[in-house]
């Protein structure tokens, strides 16, 4: 088990001075609860344009059901969530994604039945002609819109590090490589605000790092990221702050060192009694 | 894109070959008969693999599609004196707006409860068809007035033939071109992972009803030529019986693949009629090959085949 | 008035026990494999024709349900071994297709057998109607209703109280760990098909003396029974029951007040109006996507 305490920030990011963006996400009071169980409880936050951010807690702290309150995959049972300003409260996931709003999954969420490429072009859906009769007469202008949402995708893999992939079936590829691909398609959407769940889940030291790597270039572009990844290292080596959850509720939030350094965040990892 | 448009034109060429080229083989009218029949069937079958195959989604009532689409011909045209063009795109209107209210609330339903709903819906058309009699005929059916149109009477096989090759390319390069499009790929999607669809913008439960709405306008369609071909229709043709034949078609030939569609009406529109010789036994061996089909190939007839090929298609 | 009404509900409740038995022989098969097994109603129909052509050929009744009971449970465990068992991973579809596959072959073999003609099977006790209430009922409704509940309440304790109905249970919520815990899955599965094939078989012969044997008599009542488990929550064994009870009453009503023509659509529409409000049925519990 990775300890917070041992765990070396890395300067790069922490130390710089930092222009704090207005939030572009806010939650507010949000609480869901499954049978009697409340898996958020009066949850509030906000996360500022701009920022990679954070949400870490031990196993079962409510982390991916927030994820999945937030992009309308859940209905909150209280409380409201804001983006970019407006109350987006259980609205459906593709009104958010029209919205600028995108993710990805913990457990892979790929179309097994397409290849990489076409993964990544329907996360170009919102941007090309999705009606039924000019598609079924193929008139010239899709077509011609399709092949260059097909350049973008390709670019997109490449970027992503998924250039010799272009060509192959998703179910043909390996696990790492899915988890860049759930990326890329999320990207082709040209979100504002990207969640990524847990994007290096299960992947080596190599892998992560490039993931790493992907995610600073992504930030780098002014995409928003919200981050829930168990791998210490590299949440504090990207993020501007950090919320710490544990059992649906808010334990702390701040720069990756005040949270590293407080001690109900150690306990909570740790197991200890406050 | 150049090897899927090149995939694209050379099976749809392939296809407008054999269908003009097969009539030389086929030694009278029954043989035509018979390959009309499957044209049919094959028609309705690429649709609904649209559905099944590509989005995903089951039904097991879409002969009631087909049914309706000839009864509104039989009536229409026989009784009220519709001219037969105007009936059958009546006929397509009124399936594709009763597609459009049922598949909202019912492709909620997901697996077995949509499988059960669809076959609900089939089993009251074919019901409300056989005992309407006054309008239908009831169980003997009706029937139909041949087509006609500017003056122009379609009759025989021969001709028949000829129009059904020419709507089976149509609908095959519709569904073609539907695939290989921003609105394929999103009903692919649909199948693949809706909540995935959704977050980058997918409205899932549109195209779910756009594309249960399509294929039910091919069905009707299907249904409104053939009735004025065969001259004669019957409340079967909407049974649950002949949904699920054309569900069977559908998976035999291959899920996910139009051309897979098009071999599997073929195949199972002939093999009754090769099974006749086995008389008494001809419902076991129906239901053995049924069975050892999906055992041992369950992505159908013509992916197994292509997998078997060392150079990969896609259609 | 009263009395017609009673007689509607009393011939409801004899076919709604039939579709019950079959419901809820949908319910175990799906709890155990999650297949839809369209086969079901040729359980029936094997059930009704070995006993109505047994007796005929001087077997004495209750031999005869027996032998047609058994017949059943084989050819259950085949259908579950040959087709179901290797196809485990396949689609819905692909499922769905199987069994329906299987139901054309067994309906090949039974004409091949028994030939077309319709098989007449003797009332069990007479046929003087009982009057109750200005209702006139025949002694083998009784038969079919008495018969229907003491299968569906020994089912009820089979699940309770033994532990082969308790695998049976533990692999319909969680199969891998029903395996982990040394639970023979495969088994499991088989065990099902044969339990669900007994109950179709003796529904079969308890009401072929109503509906007269014949080798397509399965298939509405197969459908009606899908229709009763779906309409309780598939998986709902006490769920599958009502469905089928209500399905029967509902269907008698119908023909009786409304049109004795669409009285095979009664259970349908029913069905429909369900789905539209409460998409898994009226006790199937409401799952949420994990993602």
């Amino acid at each position: 088990m990775k300890m917070l305490a041992t765990t070396d920030l890395s300067p790069d990011i922490t130390a710089q001075a930092r222009r704090v963006g207005p939030p572009i996400l806010k939650v507010e009071h949000l609480s869901r609860e499954f049978g009697g169980v409340l898996a958020i409880g009066d949850l509030s936050f906000a996360i500022a344009a701009g920022d990679i951010h954070s949400i870490i807690g031990p196993n079962g702290a409510g982390k991916t059901t927030l994820f999945n309150l937030v992009t309308g995959v859940y209905k909150p049972s209280g409380g409201r969530v804001l983006f970019d300003g407006a109350d987006v409260s259980g609205m459906a996931p593709y009104r958010l994604a029209a919205r600028g709003m995108s993710r990805t999954f913990q457990n892979l969420q790929i179309f097994f039945n397409m290849t990489a490429l076409e993964n990544v072009m329907v996360g170009r859906h919102l941007h090309l002609n999705t009606r039924l009769l000019p598609a079924l007469f193929r008139v010239p202008s899709l077509v011609r819109k399709d092949r260059e949402a097909k350049d973008r995708a390709a670019q997109l893999m490449a970027d992503v590090g998924l250039g010799k992939y272009v060509d192959a079936d998703a179910a043909s590829m390996p696990y790492g490589a899915l988890k860049r691909l759930e990326i890329a398609r999320a990207l082709a959407s040209e979100p504002k605000l990207l969640l990524l769940d847990e994007p290096a889940a299960g992947l080596n030291a190599t892998e992560s790092r490039e993931i790493d790597e992907v995610i600073k270039t992504v930030a780098a572009s002014g995409v928003t990221i919200v981050l829930v990844e168990h791998d210490m290292k590299m949440v504090m080596g990207i993020s501007h702050r950090i919320t710490a959850l544990n059992q649906g509720r808010m334990l702390a939030e701040g720069t990756p060192q005040e949270v590293a350094a407080n001690p109900d965040v150690i306990a909570a990892y740790l197991g200890a009694a406050p | 894109m150049n090897a899927l448009l090149h995939g694209r034109l050379t099976g749809l060429l392939a296809l407008g070959a054999v269908i003009a080229v097969l009539p030389a083989f086929l030694p009278n009218n029954f043989y035509l008969d018979i390959a009309i029949l499957a044209g049919f069937n094959a028609v309705v079958c690429v649709g609904l693999n649209l559905l099944i195959g590509y989005a995903g989604q089951i039904s097991l009532g879409h002969a009631g599609f087909f049914g309706i689409g000839a009864y509104a011909s039989g009536v229409l045209v026989g009784t009220y004196g519709w001219p037969p063009i105007v009936a059958l795109l009546a006929g397509a209107v009124f399936v594709g707006l009763l597609a459009f209210l049922v598949a909202k609330p019912i492709l909620r339903l997901k697996g077995h409860y949509l499988a059960m709903a669809t076959l609900g819906i089939g089993i009251i058309v074919s019901i409300v068809l056989r005992t309407e009699s006054g309008l239908t005929g009831g169980p003997d059916g009706m029937m139909v007035e041949p087509f006609k149109i500017f003056g122009v009477e379609l009759y025989g096989e021969k001709v028949w033939y000829w129009v059904v090759g020419v709507l089976l390319v149509g609908v095959v390069w519709l569904s073609l071109n539907l695939i290989d499009s921003p609105m394929g790929r999103a009903l692919r999607a649909v199948h693949g992972s809706e909540v995935a669809a959704e977050v980058v913008g997918v409205d899932t439960a549109r195209f779910k009803v756009m594309v249960f709405v399509l294929s039910a306008v091919f069905a009707s369609v299907a249904g409104s030529l053939f009735a004025h071909y065969a001259g004669l229709i019957t409340p079967a043709k909407a049974d649950f019986f002949k949904s699920i034949e054309l569900v069977t078609m559908v998976v035999f030939g291959g899920m996910a693949s139009t051309f897979g569609a098009v071999v599997g009406a073929v195949v199972l529109t002939l093999l009754p009629q090769a099974l006749t010789i086995f008389q008494d036994y001809q419902q076991i061996v129906l239901g053995g090959i049924l069975m050892a089909t999906m055992v041992f190939m369950p992505k159908g007839l013509l992916p197994t085949l292509a997998a078997l090929l060392p150079a990969r298609r896609r259609a | 008035m009263f009395a017609e009404l009673l007689q509607y509900l009393l011939s409801g409740l004899t076919i709604g026990a039939i579709y019950a038995l079959a419901g809820l022989g949908f319910s175990i098969i799906y709890n155990a494999s999650h297949v839809i097994n369209f086969a079901q109603g040729e359980f029936i129909m094997i059930g009704g024709m070995a006993s109505a052509t047994l007796t005929a050929s001087g077997v004495p009744l209750p031999l005869a349900i027996m032998i047609g009971c058994g017949g059943a449970m084989l050819v259950g465990v085949l259908v579950a071994k040959f087709a179901v068992e290797r196809a485990r991973n396949a689609s819905t579809v692909t499922l769905i297709i199987i069994t329906i596959g299987a139901s054309i072959f067994l309906r090949g073999v039974a004409e091949l057998v028994w030939g077309k003609d319709f098989k007449r099977l003797d009332a069990f006790s007479g046929e003087t109607p009982i009057q109750i209430m200005g209702a006139s009922m025949q002694p083998q409704s009784l038969w079919v209703v008495g018969t229907a509940g003491v299968l569906i309440v020994a089912i009820g304790l089979f699940f309770a109280r033994t532990l082969t109905g308790k695998a049976i249970l533990a692999t319909s919520h969680n199969r891998l760990a029903a395996q982990l815990v040394g639970i023979d899955v495969k088994r499991v599965v088989l065990a099902s098909f044969a339990l669900s094939a007994a109950l179709g078989a003796v529904g079969g012969a308890v009401v072929a003396p109503i509906t007269f044997s014949y080798t397509e008599m399965g298939i509405m009542l197969g459908l009606k029974g899908f229709t009763a488990a779906v309409l309780g929550g598939l998986g709902h064994g006490p769920g599958a029951v009502a469905g089928g009870l209500i399905v029967g009453i509902a269907e008698a009503l119908g023909a009786g007040y409304i049109s004795s023509a669409y009285k095979d659509a009664v259970a349908f529409v029913i069905i429909l109006a369900v789905l539209l409000f409460m998409p898994n049925g009226l006790f199937g519990k409401r799952g949420t996507e994990r993602v």
